[in-house]
């Protein structure tokens, strides 16, 4: 256990270095004067004069060797001192704290949904393989896996919004307008943990042990709930750590497209204004949830399956 | 005996032949067709396929013909380049952390996990970021992320096959370094490798198909298929049929290097 949270801990350190250096390097490839430009985000684009931007200059320390200032780039970062926005002139640990909700919330009920959905059509399938409904699950699960999650969003939306008329097309606010973008999601997650959870329900109901707590006497449906079920979950849930990329890349994916207000729209919003302390905040916010999704993922594995619990 | 075996059971040949027929329709277009994809012509807006037009033309009247072939040879030649970067980079530097072990196995590792602590796209995002509307910055972030995934199973698989006795066997009779590799390493590596490659390349599709529909990636006037989305996008009510091309492109790329890849581990 202890093991485990050390190297998730380890990972969220790689996630911070990562992302300040590159933040960093973006900094600094940016075109023209970097006290010119800090002096516009706080005076405005109208009153940046020479000599304001030599204030900043004595202030921030722009002049110091770029090791140096690589340094206080990363003491900054250590410090969760993200600096403003230079589009809004917020602070952007506000900005980020404010979309860390929404995409909380959204990837909470996408995976809720894919797990509902995934669930059952992954056990049924898995009760008979090789039959009509596995196959059929096959197919669709392999032609929705062939669609990047912003096509299916796109479908969706142009049937329930545009067509029907059932569910808004983009936005937030009520809770009608976390359907669409979570059911893509979902939709996503499912067309591959369903394949898993009907492989695991395959394995589990013809491995012995199972035959044998249907010979002692148990009815069927007491097997599953007693037998059946704990064992099938294991690779299920681990699997669900391999999704996670997914369901991140999904999430940046899917809220630009819903203009969902969550940090996958700041990101891709921060990349296209070239707005680099926001980048820096959404990215690290990004791979923050990626590994704390990760270590929740790695303690459900643990307390699960005891046998795995000696490595 | 050939280096490598194709055995391809059905479904693998179907994507196999969607692959094909859209490098035709790329190739041919190039070869015969004279339009150009980023030539306006006002006159043309939003035009039905017709005789001269065989898909229509889009907003600014451009041949749809001439930028759908140009976005399938973009995606083809970027997922090619990138495919082949990381199977060579990822089976050498896999096969020589599984041969070797050692400090080789321990600086590989620690640089695999480093890239891996972010999600991938991530990664090729901040990285695009940096260099926008590069070719190049694409190819280079798209191949450092697919490079880790080769480099995982290879290597998993060379610590299986250095340690048979079958191996061992072959060491103690002298054999070189080369005869060991080909004879007992790349056999077990290679129907992986192969698999891999093919959902390397849909992954690297999709890769740029996402970032173009983020307006992260290729930056107008070139045709890339998810930048074709977003910019058509508008267009829908008026034309749908001209929404659907690139759609239906990048559903065809996808799902066909996903079928040849066969199923999936």
């Amino acid at each position: 256990m202890k093991s485990i949270l050390l190297n998730r801990l380890m990972q969220a350190v790689m996630v911070a270095w990562g992302v300040g250096t590159l933040t960093f390097i973006f900094m600094r490839t940016l075109p023209g004067d970097m006290a010119y430009r800090i002096a516009a985000g706080r005076y405005g684009q109208d009153n940046v004069t020479a000599e304001a931007a030599e204030l900043v200059r004595q202030e921030l320390n722009l002049d110091v060797s770029p090791w140096l200032a690589y340094l206080n780039w990363l003491w900054d970062l250590v410090q969760l001192n993200f600096g403003t926005s230079l589009i809004s002139g917020a602070p952007v640990i506000h900005e980020v704290q404010h979309q860390l909700g929404h995409s909380l919330g959204l990837a909470f009920v996408a995976i809720l949904l894919s797990a509902i959905i995934a669930f059952p059509l992954g056990v049924l399938s898995g009760m008979r393989v090789g039959g009509l409904f596995d196959r059929c699950l096959l197919i669709i699960s392999a032609l929705l896996r062939a669609q990047p999650v912003f096509v299916i969003g796109l479908l969706l939306i142009l049937l329930f919004a545009v067509n029907w008329r059932i569910f808004p097309v983009a936005g937030f606010g009520t809770p009608a307008h976390i359907v669409l973008p979570a059911l893509a999601l979902a939709l996503v997650l499912a067309s591959v943990s369903s394949r898993v959870i009907r492989d695991s329900t395959h394995r589990v109901i013809h491995s012995s042990f199972y035959t044998f707590a249907r010979v002692k006497g148990l009815s069927a449906s007491q097997t599953f709930a007693r037998h059946g079920l704990r064992n099938l979950s294991v690779p299920v849930v681990a699997f669900m750590g391999i999704q996670l990329v997914g369901l991140i890349e999904g999430i940046v994916m899917v809220e630009s497209l819903f203009s969902w207000p969550g940090i996958g729209h700041g990101l891709a919003h921060a990349i296209f204004s070239r707005d680099v302390p926001m980048i820096q905040g959404t990215a690290l916010m990004m791979g923050l949830i990626f590994v704390c999704l990760n270590t929740v993922i790695d303690i459900a594995c643990y307390q699960l399956d005891p046998r795995g619990r000696l490595q | 005996m050939s280096l490598v075996t194709l055995r391809l059971r059905p479904s693998q040949w179907v994507g196999a032949a969607m692959i094909l027929s859209l490098l035709i329709f790329a190739l041919l277009e190039a070869w015969l067709h004279s339009g150009h994809y980023a030539k306006q012509n006002l006159a043309n807006y939003l035009m039905m396929p017709n005789v001269q037009e065989w898909l229509g033309t889009d907003q600014f009247g451009r041949s749809m013909m001439a930028r759908m072939g140009s976005a399938i040879r973009l995606s083809f030649l970027l997922s090619f380049f990138c495919v082949l970067t990381s199977v060579l980079l990822g089976s050498f530097l896999g096969v020589m952390a599984g041969w070797y072990g050692g400090w080789i196995d321990r600086v590989l590792n620690w640089v695999v996990n480093i890239l891996m602590a972010l999600p991938g796209l991530i990664l090729v995002l901040l990285l695009a970021a940096i260099l926008p509307g590069s070719f190049l910055m694409l190819y280079f972030a798209i191949s450092l992320v697919l490079w880790l995934e080769y480099y995982r199973v290879v290597r998993a698989l060379t610590q299986v096959a250095v340690s048979s006795p079958q191996m061992e066997a072959s060491r103690q009779l002298g054999f070189g370094r080369f005869y060991l590799f080909k004879r007992h390493i790349w056999p077990s590596l290679q129907s992986s490798v192969l698999t891999l490659a093919a959902f390397g390349a849909a992954n690297s599709i999709l890769a740029l198909a996402s970032l173009g529909f983020i307006y992260v990636g290729l930056q107008p006037p070139v045709a890339e298929l998810g930048l074709m989305v977003v910019e058509l996008l508008p267009y829908f009510d008026e034309a749908p049929w001209i929404l659907m091309q690139p759609l239906v492109a990048i559903f065809m790329l996808v799902l066909g290097f996903n079928l040849l890849a066969g199923k999936a581990k």
